[in-house]
């Protein structure tokens, strides 16, 4: 579903005059969002736990089909995302406010300042200004540190191969090049996922919670989780329920090094030369002392 | 120059630098030797293996997962291979920079340990990684100037080739190479300022590396100061090791030290451990303010808090007080001892950081295959025959005559 101008607009009314209970610094993280970058915004109270966007998925990446979709069992156990598989989609049985089932689907969030880019040493990993983090498999390694350093545990590492890739959900950037939406987005027959640019998903989001204050948890998932990401959630149960995890804060994940890696250039400047004073201090105290095991002098 | 060496013929050259003054036939017979046997039947088991993971990918041979992505390989090979490699800067670092001229004897085998060490840890990671034949990529063809993972390739590159440049001189005296080695000489105290202070760097970028997964290291062990804490636990790791790697080889190699000059290890030890008291005790204290400062004192009392006090306390507090004994009562075995718990408890905290206490609440838990330790196991013993190699050849345990005072 994508938006159209009409909803938007009144949105933006609505929107303007809610002073959104809850969250008051929502313009830390949108500060590094470029502006028109695309996004998803994902209303977990519509899906209706079809799977269709996983079948979507794996035919728009040519990955293998998914395990049964539409299926019940597939529900049972909790599934995550693979190196053949980019999203799937977990059900929260009987946990809405009548009991009724919640699902939710999980991909890559193509966060704004993605901790998996910032820990790539050959930036195989790579935000692009339209919204997606994409992977440049010429690049990569296979060393997995973005597999470490991902708050959200999405890039996976094809361990059975010889030549291994990592990967994980692409945002369809090919397709959004071309002007296409993501094949997820098209495909969702409840309305559960939005394509647009992130500035006004958010504002999407709010006018909803706003809207029906009693049914949403008052909170957009990714409007700051780690520094804020292009996908986004709403939801009416807590958001741990549906998979998503509550430990990761509000930090910019490049933030955690750059404290690190900017002492790089003091310890390079500051050392050599203190290390050398020391040197000559020693030396010459050696040779006060008249020592006879000095080498270059003779 | 040249026309002090009478050019020898080329299969006398072999018998002399090669095979140890023995002909063929008996140079191939002293390897039936115990430690030689040993030696060959870990790489004959290793190798395959090996062979294994590239043909058929890591999933093959090792028990890594999508949550575990590090395992023993990047927890022992890399991370304490790393750590315990210190002892070349260590040593290094105290002769060269405070002049304390009396570790000149150990300062040899520090650094070539130190050289077999990153060599072990660069063959680490090329049996981890992915692509190995792009480690050069993030040196020369895309730098990800953000990431730590490129300050640490560029370090331990650079490193790698300083501590060659240090060992050159031991090489250049066994080829006989006298004026070359005579020029060698003025150009290093730049490199070990130099590897010192890229020592500094990339000790410490190895704990960055963890800053990046607060949600999934314990807190105890994340902190904002895992650069330092790594920074300096990498300098008890090198007087640990020092010590450790002197006395095992002043042991192996006795044949070689010259009798003339006895070099006195105990007194050497003894010094060391007082460093080693000091240092340890220190940790021990910026650990506890770690804690403080996370305001995770109440996490003490569980499991993980349990295990955390395992480490500081008993391999870190514990090895401080032993070495502050042994300098007290002159004890060389108790700072031993004392130097093999500080070197347990590098490896210990090593792995607590990369694999112990990470993702320590979850489901699946790693454990490493019998696969992956034999081939930790492997790149050690590669490590170790290699260093006999050197040293029953090259002169690393003696001055060689006409080189007196050079080292
Ligand atoms: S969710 Fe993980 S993989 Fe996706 S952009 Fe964020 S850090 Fe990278
Ligand atoms: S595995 Fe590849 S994409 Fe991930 S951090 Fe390493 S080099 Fe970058």
């Amino acid at each position: 579903m994508e938006l159209n101008r009409r909803t938007l607009f009144k949105i933006a009314g609505v929107a303007g005059a809610a002073g959104l209970a809850g969250r008051s610094s929502s313009a830390k993280a949108s500060v590094h969002a470029r502006s028109g970058a695309k996004g998803v915004l994902v209303d977990t109270t519509l899906c209706v736990g079809c799977s269709g966007c996983e079948a979507a998925c794996s035919e728009a990446n040519h990955l293998p089909e998914p395990n049964s979709p539409g299926d019940d069992a597939v529900f049972a156990s909790k599934r995550t995302t693979g190196p053949e598989t980019f999203t799937v989609v977990n059900a929260a049985k009987k946990s809405g406010p009548a009991g009724e089932d919640r699902y939710a689907k999980s991909q890559c969030m193509h966060c704004i300042e993605p901790a998996c880019a910032s820990a790539c040493c050959v930036k195989a990993l790579e935000k692009t200004a339209a919204g997606p983090v994409v992977y440049h498999e010429d690049k990569c390694l296979g060393c997995r540190y973005c597999m470490v350093a991902c708050p959200f545990e999405v890039p996976k590492y094809q361990y059975t191969k010889a030549l291994p890739l990592v990967r994980k959900c692409t945002f369809c950037a090919e397709r959004q090049k071309a002007g296409q939406a993501p094949a997820c987005t098209e495909v969702c027959p409840s309305g559960a996922l939005t394509f647009g640019t992130r500035e006004e998903l958010v504002e999407v989001a709010k006018t909803r919670i706003y809207q029906n204050p009693t049914k949403y948890v008052h909170h957009v998932y990714g409007e700051e989780e780690a520094g804020g990401t292009s996908w986004l959630y709403i939801s009416d149960i807590p958001f741990e329920k549906l998979g998503l995890t509550n430990k990761v804060g509000t930090t910019p994940y490049p933030q955690l090094t750059q404290g690190a890696l900017s002492t790089v250039p003091f310890v390079l400047t500051l050392w050599p030369p203190l290390l050398m004073g020391l040197y000559t201090f020693s030396k010459r105290r050696e040779k006060a002392e008249g020592s006879h095991e000095g080498p270059s002098h003779e | 120059m040249s026309s002090v060496i009478a050019m020898p013929s080329r299969t006398e050259w072999l018998q002399d630098k090669m095979f140890m003054g023995l002909s063929l036939r008996d140079y191939v017979k002293s390897f039936l030797n115990p430690t030689d046997i040993v030696i060959g039947l870990i790489l004959v088991t290793g190798f395959p293996i090996i062979a294994a993971r590239f043909m058929y990918g890591l999933g093959a041979v090792t028990n890594l997962s999508q949550s575990n992505p590090w395992g023993l390989w990047i927890a022992f090979d890399v991370a304490c291979g790393v750590a315990l490699a210190a002892g070349g800067y260590t040593v290094a670092c105290a002769v060269a920079i405070f002049g304390l001229k009396e570790y000149t004897p150990i300062m040899r085998p520090a650094v070539l340990t130190g050289m077999l060490g990153y060599l072990l840890v660069v063959l680490g990671l090329f049996v981890d990684l992915g692509r190995p034949w792009r480690l050069p990529y993030p040196l020369f063809w895309s730098a990800g100037t953000t990431s730590v993972m490129y300050e640490l390739a560029w370090c331990v590159c650079l490193y790698l080739v300083v501590l060659i440049f240090e060992f050159l001189p031991a090489v250049l005296e066994w080829l006989g190479l006298k004026e070359l080695r005579m020029k060698l000489a003025k150009l290093s105290i730049g490199a070990i300022v130099l590897g010192i202070s890229l020592s500094t760097l990339h000790q410490s970028s190895l704990g960055s590396l963890f800053l990046l997964a607060p949600t999934k290291l314990h807190p105890l062990w994340y902190s904002p100061f895992l650069p330092f804490f790594f920074f300096v636990s990498s300098i008890s790791a090198g007087i640990g090791m020092v010590i450790v790697e002197s006395t095992i080889s002043h042991r192996a190699f006795h044949d070689q030290l010259d009798p003339k000059k006895p070099v006195d290890i105990d007194k050497l030890t003894l010094g060391l451990a007082k460093g080693g008291a000091l240092i340890l005790f220190s940790i021990f204290f910026l650990r506890l303010q770690g804690v403080a400062d996370g305001g995770h004192w109440n996490l003490l009392a569980t499991p993980m808090g349990a295990w955390f006090l395992v480490e500081i306390v008993g391999f870190i507090l514990v090895p401080s007080l032993l070495f502050a004994w042994a300098v007290r009562y002159r004890n060389v075995l108790l700072a031993r001892i004392a130097a093999v718990m500080t070197v347990l408890g590098i490896i210990l905290n090593r792995f607590n950081v990369s694999w112990l206490a990470f993702r320590w609440d979850a489901p699946d838990r790693y454990v490493p295959t019998v696969a992956e330790v034999i081939v930790s196991i492997t790149i050690v013993t590669i490590g170790v025959a290699l260093f006999r190699w050197i040293v029953n050849r090259m002169p690393v345990m003696y001055e060689k005559p006409g080189y007196e005072g050079l080292h």
